[in-house]
């Protein structure tokens, strides 16, 4: 992120903006090209990759059994992980995960959990002392901006694509009998990033639009047409105008995605 | 958990702890209250007790950090171990990871940042109480306590979330509220600019909610705005007097 190139950059993009039209070609409202793929990762219990133009990013779900929250004691448990692959980015480096990939895991397991996506209180065994505990691995392979929706969408898609073992209790022992059942789901959200730039707003903005935004704004919403999350990022503001718009945007977006996706 | 049997909110539309929907809990801020950081603030906000501190605009550490064209502001979430029921351990966990860089982000557009190349201000926010609300709060804290720096600020960055309570929009959000309600919306705002600088949300709300809640929330940080300009002038006065 070389600050002199994007400065060049930050003029071109605005001036095509001001136009109404971007350097892809695209309007202010529209994704980019979007391919998913189940069941990738044969030993993983339910997996996805999603292309979103260039930005890449797998999901592996894997399934096991441990304790619930002592809060919830009847509930399964989710947790979500994201790891930035250093080959995604020459500005990704190995190492302990960054504040850019706890943020991005955390919005995307917000979206999840908020929108009880997981019937979790189907993945309890024992009450109290054994649930099914989701694990979902995010791994971001190419990096060509709006990780957030890439990545909410091939979580999305690798749950829905998970079996879990089948098990019976015998004895106060858990036994895993043959074959599988689906994760039950309640729930399909549907996560839209906004970026603003120099005042306009963009849905699913790519790398180079990225660098040069001031902000961006994260709507997950699900079926009913509710928000369950939101996420502002960015060193900039939204006027209060600006959010409303937004969460227009992202609604009908989601909307569309949602017939498009089929979910 | 019991609470789960007491109404959050009672028939006449009062809360567990005593307020109406639009009412903010007491807040008393206090302005210089260290004598080692360029500028320090101290919030209570209901049981909320935080403590901000702000050194700089001074040379950055590690050096290869520092930005040739602008100052980075870098900020540090922490909640004491003793701050919540159950010990917290002290490791920095993903949660104050999170709330370190969108707390930073809230504060970032209110400041110059080309202004101050190759400087960095660090602002560092303890959570000594927790009871809901604490990144609201901190914001607070960590605004007055860079202004109190004596960085130049565009406005004052505050703080206050809305959120929905058995099926009311209410303001300013108690611990069992965020835990128990259906939905939390904490948002900074810059008052005289008219911008919001963060916004958050987690739970179900329908768009007209949204647009309520935000809208509450944005009338509850005016309200604190104003103790926070109090707060600094309390500090300010008082010095000009000794002077006299």
């Amino acid at each position: 992120m070389s600050s002199l190139i994007t400065k060049v950059r930050l003029k071109q993009i605005e001036q095509t903006i001001e136009k109404n039209k971007r350097l892809d070609d695209r309007s202010s409202t529209d994704y980019r090209e979007i391919k998913i793929e189940q069941g990738v990762i044969e030993k993983a219990e339910g997996s996805a990759r999603v292309l979103l133009g260039k930005t890449q990013v797998l999901v592996g779900i894997k399934v096991e059994t441990g304790e619930p929250f002592p809060d919830t004691p009847n509930d399964g448990v989710m947790t979500v992980n994201a790891e930035l692959v250093p080959l995604a980015s020459p500005n990704f480096e190995p190492g302990p995960p960054d504040e850019n990939s706890i943020e991005l895991a955390r919005v995307v397991d917000r979206g999840i959990r908020e929108s009880h996506a997981i019937d979790t209180e189907k993945l309890c065994i024992e009450p109290g002392k054994k649930v099914f505990v989701v694990f979902v691995d995010v791994y971001v392979l190419n990096h060509d901006g709006n990780l957030i929706d890439a990545s909410a969408m091939a979580a999305m898609a690798a749950l829905m694509n998970t079996k879990m073992p089948n098990y019976e209790i015998k004895d106060g022992e858990l036994k895993i009998k043959q074959g599988y059942t689906p994760l039950p789901m309640k729930s399909h959200p549907v996560t839209v990033t906004i970026g603003k730039i120099n005042g306009h707003l963009i849905v699913d903005p790519w790398i180079e639009e990225e660098s040069v935004m001031d902000s961006r704004i994260t709507f997950t919403t699900n079926e009913d047409g509710n928000i369950c999350a939101i996420q502002k990022g960015g060193s900039s503001y939204f006027t209060p105008q600006q959010i409303l718009e937004a969460s227009k945007i992202a609604l009908d977006k989601a909307a569309e995605l949602r017939k498009k996706l089929d979910w | 958990m019991n609470e789960k049997q007491d109404k959050l909110i009672d028939k006449k539309g009062i809360r567990l702890d005593g307020r109406k929907a639009d009412e903010l809990r007491p807040i008393k801020l206090q302005v210089g209250v260290l004598s080692n950081a360029d500028g320090s603030a101290y919030v209570e906000h209901g049981k909320n007790k935080i403590l901000a501190g702000a050194f700089g605009p001074r040379e950055m550490h590690p050096k290869h950090l520092a930005q040739p064209d602008r100052m980075v502001l870098r900020c540090r979430y922490h909640m004491a171990p003793f701050s919540v029921p159950e010990r917290k351990s002290p490791a920095p966990s993903r949660r104050e990871v999170e709330l370190s860089k969108v707390i930073r982000e809230s504060l970032e557009p209110a400041l110059f940042l080309e202004l101050y190349p190759r400087t960095g201000v660090d602002v560092f926010i303890e959570v000594l109480q927790a009871d809901g609300g604490t990144r609201c709060a901190s914001i607070i804290a960590a605004a007055l306590a860079i202004a109190d720096a004596g960085v130049p600020m565009k406005d004052l960055v505050v703080a206050c979330a809305a959120g929905k309570v058995e099926d009311t929009i209410v303001v300013d959000l108690f611990d069992a509220e965020d835990k128990l309600g259906e939905a939390d919306v904490p948002v900074a705002y810059m008052p005289n600019l008219n911008a919001i600088t963060l916004l958050q949300m987690d739970g179900i709300l329908s768009p007209d909610e949204f647009e309520k809640a935000v809208n509450m929330a944005v009338d509850g940080c005016k309200k604190i705005y104003e103790v926070q300009k109090e707060a600094l002038k309390t500090k300010y006065m008082v010095v000009k007097e000794v002077e006299e």
